[in-house]
C-alpha cells in the first residue's frame, strides 16, 4: 500500500494515550519533525542516522490527544523541493497516478493519507509544502497562520516562513488535528495565543467550523493567481468557485499586483535563511561526518559535500550569495520590500472580502523526473502558494475536482488567525 | 526594469544581469563551506545565471515604509532541566571525556 509509493522513510510506532480527541487516529509525521528515539532524517544523507533525544511539541500534543504515530514520512531534502524527488531516500509516488510526483516537500505525508495508511499526517509549509502535495494527491492540507503552531522540534529551513500543518482526507479531520497542535508553547517564542491577538477569533475548536455554511461569504478572486495557470486547472477551480456561489457565497474579482514578485522574494528569503540555518550541519555534534585528513574548514566542506544533495547545495550557495557583501541590498533587502508589499496587498484585499480563492498549484502533478534538472521551472510552480507564507496567513488546499484522474486543489486564503473562515469555506467545497 | 545602459558592466550590484562563472560558484561554495565536484560546479554556474536573472525582477519592487511589529520574547534566566550530557553527545561522530571531538583546527 504505502510501501509501493515510498511514502515512509521509517515505519515505527509511538503509542498515544488511551483517549482524547484523536483516539484511534493513525498519524504520519514528516521526517523533519523530531521524534524521541526514532530517527529523523529530513530526507537527507546528512541525518540518515540521527536519533533525536526529544520529541517536537506537536508530536507530544498528538499522542496526548490519543493519536498513534505510525511512521515518519518521505520529503524533499530539508523541505527543499516541490516534488519529493530530492529525498536521499528516493522519490515518493503519487497514489492518484504512480508515474507522477505527489508534490512536495511533504509528499510522503500527503501520499500516506491518500493511500489510506494514515488518518492524519503532519507536514511543514515554508512556501507551499503542505498545500502543494495535498493538491497533487487529492487530499486536504492546512497551512496555519504564522505563530499558531509550535515549531519546537521542527528542523529549521526558513524560520520566518514555515509552519507545521495537518493533512487529512477531509476538512473536518484536518481541522480537528489543527486544534490539537495549535496554541502557544514556551519552547517556541514565535507562537501566539490567538485569544490575545487583537481582532482575532480566539476559539481554536476548528472542527466545528467545518459546517459547509458559506451563505453570505464574500470570495475574492485574484486575476494574478489564475493568469498563466493550466487551462484545465483554471476550469476545474472556477467550477468549484461557481458552486460556492450557488450555495450563497458571492464572488468579486480582486487584484494583488505584488504577487508577481512573490516567487522571487520567497526564494531569496528562504535560501538566505537556509544558508544560515544549515550551517549547523558540520559533522561534529550530530549528522554525517566525512573521513577527512584536512583541517576544520576542509573537513567541514567535505562533510557537507557528501551529506547534502544538489538542491540543498544550490539553495545554501544562492543564499550565501544573496547575503554576501555587495549583493545584500540588491537581493535580500528588495525581497523584504516585496514581502511587505505582498502583506499589504492581502491586508487591503481583506478589507473587502472574507477569503481569497485560487488554484493551489497552477499545474497538474509533474511526471516523475520531469522538473528535477530544471530548478527554476520547479520554483515557478510555487507561484500561488508562496505569497501566503510571505504574508504569514492561513490557507487551506481542498480537492476541487480532477482532470483525467489527476487531482486539482482549490486554495482558500484567510486573514491572520482566520482559520475558521477558510475551514468553513473549504468544507462547503467538499459538499458540492 | 534592469538598467542595461552599460553593456560592459558585469557586476550584479550595478543592476546588470549577473554573469556567473565556475570561479564565482567556487568562491561562494568556499564561503558556505560546501565542496563541489567539477560537474556540479559547471551545472550550478548555468543554473545560477538563470535563477539570478529571474531574481532581477525584484528591481521593480517599490521601496516600502516597512513597519515591523516585533517584540522580544524573553523568559526568566532560570536553570531548567535539559538534556543529559550523554543525550547531548549521543549523535556525535566522535567524543572524548564527555566532549565533542572536532577536526583539527589547522
Amino acid at each position: 500500500m504505502a510501501v509501493e509509493y515510498n511514502a515512509f522513510i521509517t515505519e515505527e510506532t509511538i503509542e498515544g494515550d488511551a483517549d482524547g480527541p484523536l483516539a484511534d487516529a493513525r498519524v504520519a509525521v514528516k521526517d523533519n519533525i523530531s521524534t524521541a528515539g526514532i530517527r529523523t532524517t529530513c530526507g537527507s544523507e546528512m541525518l540518515a542516522d540521527y536519533v533525536p533525544p526529544y520529541s517536537a511539541t506537536v508530536v507530544d500534543r498528538l499522542t496526548e490527544a490519543g493519536a498513534t504515530v505510525v511512521g515518519k514520512t518521505n520529503m524533499d531534502e530539508f523541505g527543499m523541493g516541490t516534488t519529493t524527488e530530492t529525498s536521499a531516500f528516493g522519490p515518493t509516488r503519487n497514489p492518484a497516478d504512480p508515474e507522477r510526483v505527489p508534490g512536495g516537500s511533504s509528499g510522503g505525508s500527503a501520499a500516506a493519507v491518500a493511500a489510506g495508511a494514515a488518518d492524519v499526517a503532519l507536514g511543514s509549509d515554508t512556501g507551499g509544502s503542505v498545500r502543494c502535495p495535498a493538491a497533487f494527491c487529492g487530499v486536504v492540507g492546512i497551512k496555519p497562520t504564522y505563530g499558531l503552531v509550535s515549531r519546537y522540534g521542527l528542523v529549521a529551513y526558513a524560520n520566518s516562513l514555515e509552519q507545521i500543518g495537518p493533512i487529512a482526507a477531509d476538512v473536518e479531520t484536518a481541522a480537528k488535528a489543527l486544534s490539537v497542535i495549535a496554541g502557544p508553547d514556551p519552547n517556541d517564542g514565535t507562537t501566539r495565543d490567538p485569544s490575545a491577538v487583537d481582532g482575532a477569533d480566539g476559539d481554536t475548536a476548528y472542527a466545528a467550523a467545518a459546517d459547509g455554511d458559506v451563505d453570505g461569504l464574500t470570495i475574492g478572486v485574484p486575476t494574478e493567481l489564475f493568469d498563466g495557470a493550466d487551462d484545465r486547472v483554471v476550469e476545474t477551480v472556477e467550477a468549484a468557485i461557481a458552486d460556492l456561489e450557488t450555495q450563497g457565497a458571492t464572488t468579486t474579482e480582486i487584484s494583488l499586483p505584488s504577487v508577481e514578485h512573490a516567487v522571487q522574494a520567497y526564494y531569496v528569503i528562504a535560501m538566505s535563511e537556509a544558508s544560515s540555518n544549515l550551517a549547523r550541519f558540520d559533522g561534529v555534534r550530530y549528522g554525517h561526518r566525512a573521513e577527512s585528513d584536512g583541517n576544520w574548514n576542509e573537513s567541514f566542506a567535505e562533510t557537507r559535500e557528501a551529506g547534502f544533495g544538489a538542491e540543498v547545495k544550490r539553495r545554501i550557495l544562492l543564499g550565501t550569495y544573496a547575503l554576501s557583501a555587495g549583493y545584500h541590498d540588491k537581493y535580500y533587502k528588495k525581497a523584504q520590500d516585496a514581502r511587505a508589499w505582498v502583506r499589504q496587498d492581502f491586508e487591503e484585499a481583506f478589507a473587502d472580502v472574507d477569503v481569497i480563492a485560487s488554484p493551489t498549484m497552477p499545474v497538474l502533478p509533474f511526471e516523475l523526473g520531469e522538473s528535477l534538472d530544471d530548478p527554476l521551472r520547479m520554483y515557478l510552480a510555487d507561484a500561488n502558494t508562496t505569497p501566503v507564507n510571505l504574508a504569514n496567513l492561513p490557507a487551506v488546499s481542498v480537492p476541487a475536482g480532477d482532470v483525467d484522474g489527476l487531482p486539482v486543489g482549490l486554495q482558500l486564503v484567510g486573514p491572520k488567525f482566520g482559520e475558521k473562515t477558510v475551514i468553513r469555506a473549504a468544507s462547503a467545497v467538499e459538499e458540492s | 526594469m534592469t538598467d542595461t545602459s552599460d553593456p560592459d558592466a558585469d557586476d550584479a550590484a550595478t543592476g546588470d544581469a549577473p554573469a556567473v562563472d565556475a570561479a564565482e560558484v567556487d568562491h561562494v561554495a568556499e564561503l558556505a563551506r560546501v565542496r563541489l565536484d567539477d560537474a556540479e560546479r559547471e551545472a550550478f554556474a548555468d543554473q545560477f545565471a538563470e535563477i539570478l536573472e529571474y531574481f532581477e525582477a525584484l528591481d521593480e519592487v517599490p521601496a516600502l515604509d516597512r513597519e515591523e511589529e516585533l517584540v522580544n520574547v524573553m523568559r526568566a534566566d532560570e536553570v531548567e532541566e535539559g538534556l543529559t550530557q550523554a543525550e547531548a553527545l549521543a549523535n556525535a561522530a566522535e567524543t572524548e571525556d564527555g566532549f565533542f571531538m572536532g577536526p583539527k583546527v589547522s
